[in-house]
């Protein structure tokens, strides 16, 4: 990560370390600003409390009670039995539905698929607004496009581009002979993953390839020069030398799009709404929570994805540690 | 003699490859823009022309703008995500910047753990906190009303605006800062006064990175609004329907997706090289 910052726009994208300290023979002021610096702290954690916090902790209450969402006011408790329960022969809870493993493994296969298509897309487009050439400043704001509009927009987008007997990707498909007849997109279960993963890659590459651009800029240009002057083929300089040296950038990005595509939400649920073949671990979290109003099943669902994303994300600063300690 | 056909193979090579270039660029350029494009294409056509694809727009029959902005439910859609948008920007950026001055320039036992706890909050999943959020909305008496998701939109703009604003504040330098202990002033003043107007940059990036994610957000507002005078406008277009699946108004849905995103659009072109360094510094998706 020892990224300089010859780029003034572009910081490099680590955790903030803290300033120089301040030298200790200003005691007083030091215990001053210390007791200002928990005042200023104070109105955000107590915010954070609310609104994160607390329905945190109320929500794997629930997960432990039959609470209804209509009257979230009278439940009982039932210990574990939304997680699994053997009750008369056969399991039951979140843990023993097919449909929640269903969930988990479309939120997977989504989240391994179109983030692999989003880091060589974005390497590739950030590869060539690298380079010099007329325009370059139009082809970099026109891929900031997708990703500024709405996610509900591009999946409604999409579902028109898709659309089964009018839409422009079928008729191009036709009108080029790949296919025989329209294909419904949404609808076929062999499909409609895919389709998802389209919107999703088409709206998240831009993220991916503007941060690889910014660390691409932070490259030492001499290294290339060296090459060029050797001769050596510009493949194998991407691969043994670019590569290599914005990995640690690259991954940073990677690890974001990961812990955001697992909770993904919005464009399953507005391109092929509760259908089984897509729905992932959000969807069916709250189809039980809204839709079934079983408030308990609901929560058990969320806790179960809240306890991936967060052993996810605890491995994750465990490994990135030494990366924040370091700079202290 | 010989050196004659080596040269121009290698301009041939060149032309190649100039070729090739260009028509990456041109793929980008289809790729990242087409589908808005075509989205504006059919916000255009009325009737029975949506059913026949177009490359080209040939008219431009407005129709279906005057009947999206002729509903008020829609004009009251986008009044409240304007309300939703700006005043989670508001109070994401007055806790958001006291606290990254605290974060950033103080150096005190537990910023760590206070630092990984941001972190962490940025991580949640919505749908983690759905229920018990849902019963807070309640117990404030915010349900269906629009303040229920200014609430509830610092889950993810404060976390956010925290820790971008604290990585802006830890590069200015400290001589600043001891200036200002030497005159004597309090870390109020200090911050208003000396750092505040020199993160105003600073400040704007998170403040429409924010409020585009704010803008964008779906799920909250789905769950916490009801009726039709209460919605966002990503709510409204996503309950835009017509008798059934295949008589979807997709003029009109066009036209509504059009009149969101071209405000969103207009920004980001406008602030392009605040957002890059925005999102690189928080590496968050907008």
């Amino acid at each position: 990560m020892a990224l300089s910052k010859t780029d003034p726009v572009a910081t490099r994208p680590v955790p903030p370390a803290p300033v120089q300290a301040m030298p200790r023979r200003r005691g007083r002021v030091s215990r001053q600003r210390v007791r200002a610096a928990w005042l200023f702290l104070i109105p955000m954690l107590l915010v954070l409390a609310g609104v994160a916090g607390w329905p945190l902790l109320r929500t794997i209450w629930f997960s432990l009670t039959d609470a209804s969402f209509s009257d979230l006011t009278s439940y009982h408790f039932i210990g574990l039995e939304n997680y699994l329960v053997y009750d008369d022969g056969a399991w039951y809870g979140v843990l023993a539905d097919p449909v929640w493993w269903h969930a988990v493994w479309n939120t997977v296969f989504f989240t391994v698929v179109s983030v692999s298509l989003e880091t060589v897309f974005g390497l590739v487009i950030a590869l060539t607004l690298n380079m010099q050439f007329r325009g370059r400043g139009w082809v970099r704001a026109a891929t900031l496009v997708p990703w500024a509009i709405p996610t509900i927009v591009s999946a409604k987008m999409w579902g028109w581009m898709l659309h089964d007997q009018f839409g422009i990707i079928n008729h191009i498909l036709l009108g080029l002979g790949v296919i025989d007849s329209p294909l419904n997109w949404t609808a076929n279960p062999d499909l409609s993953m895919w389709a998802v993963i389209m919107v999703d890659v088409w709206k998240t590459t831009p993220f991916m390839a503007l941060l690889a651009l910014a660390a691409l800029q932070m490259l030492p240009s001499d290294c290339y020069e060296a090459a060029k002057v050797d001769g050596i083929n510009p493949v194998k300089v991407f691969f043994r030398v670019t590569l290599p040296l914005i990995t640690p950038a690259l991954m940073v990005a990677i690890i974001f799009r990961v812990l955001d595509a697992l909770r993904v939400f919005d464009v399953i649920y507005v391109l092929t709404s509760n259908s089984e073949d897509t729905m992932s671990m959000s969807v069916y979290a709250r189809q039980q929570l809204v839709q079934f109003q079983d408030v308990g099943y609901g929560s058990a669902a969320s806790t179960v994805l809240f306890l991936i994303i967060a052993l996810l994300t605890i491995t994750y600063l465990y490994l990135g540690r030494k990366q924040i300690g370091g700079d202290a | 003699m010989s050196a004659q056909p080596l040269v121009s193979r290698r301009k041939l090579k060149r032309y190649v490859g100039k070729v090739a270039f260009f028509f990456l660029i041109v793929a980008i350029l289809l790729f990242t823009v087409f589908p808005f494009y075509y989205a504006i294409l059919t916000s255009f056509k009325s009737g029975s022309e949506l059913f026949t694809v177009d490359y080209w727009i040939h008219s431009l029959n407005v129709g279906n703008y005057a009947s999206v902005l002729g509903q008020q439910s829609f004009l009251d859609s986008i009044w409240n995500s304007v309300l939703v948008s700006s005043m989670t920007v508001l109070i994401a950026m007055l806790l958001g910047v006291t606290a990254a001055y605290a974060l950033g320039r103080v150096r005190f036992r537990g910023r760590g753990p206070i630092l990984m706890i941001v972190l962490g909050v940025s991580m949640f999943p919505q749908v983690a906190v759905l229920s018990g959020l849902f019963e807070v909305i309640r117990a404030m008496d915010l349900y269906n009303n629009p303040w229920s998701l200014v609430f509830s939109y610092t889950i993810f703009t404060l976390p956010f605006t925290v820790w971008v604003l604290t990585t802006f504040m830890r590069q200015l330098p400290k001589e600043l800062e001891e200036a200002a202990i030497v005159d004597g002033a309090s870390p109020v003043v200090t911050l208003f006064k000396v750092f505040v107007p020199l993160m105003g940059p600073a400040m704007a990036t998170t403040g429409l990175l924010a409020f585009i994610a704010a803008w964008n957000e779906f799920l909250f507002a789905l769950t916490f609004t009801l009726t039709n005078d209460q919605r966002t406008v990503p709510v409204a277009i996503a309950l835009i329907t017509g008798g059934s699946q295949h008589e979807l108004p997709w003029g009109t849905l066009m036209a509504a997706s059009v009149i969101v995103t071209v405000p969103l659009i207009v920004l980001v072109l406008i602030f392009q090289r605040r957002i890059v360094s925005g999102l690189t510094a928080g590496a968050v998706k907008g």
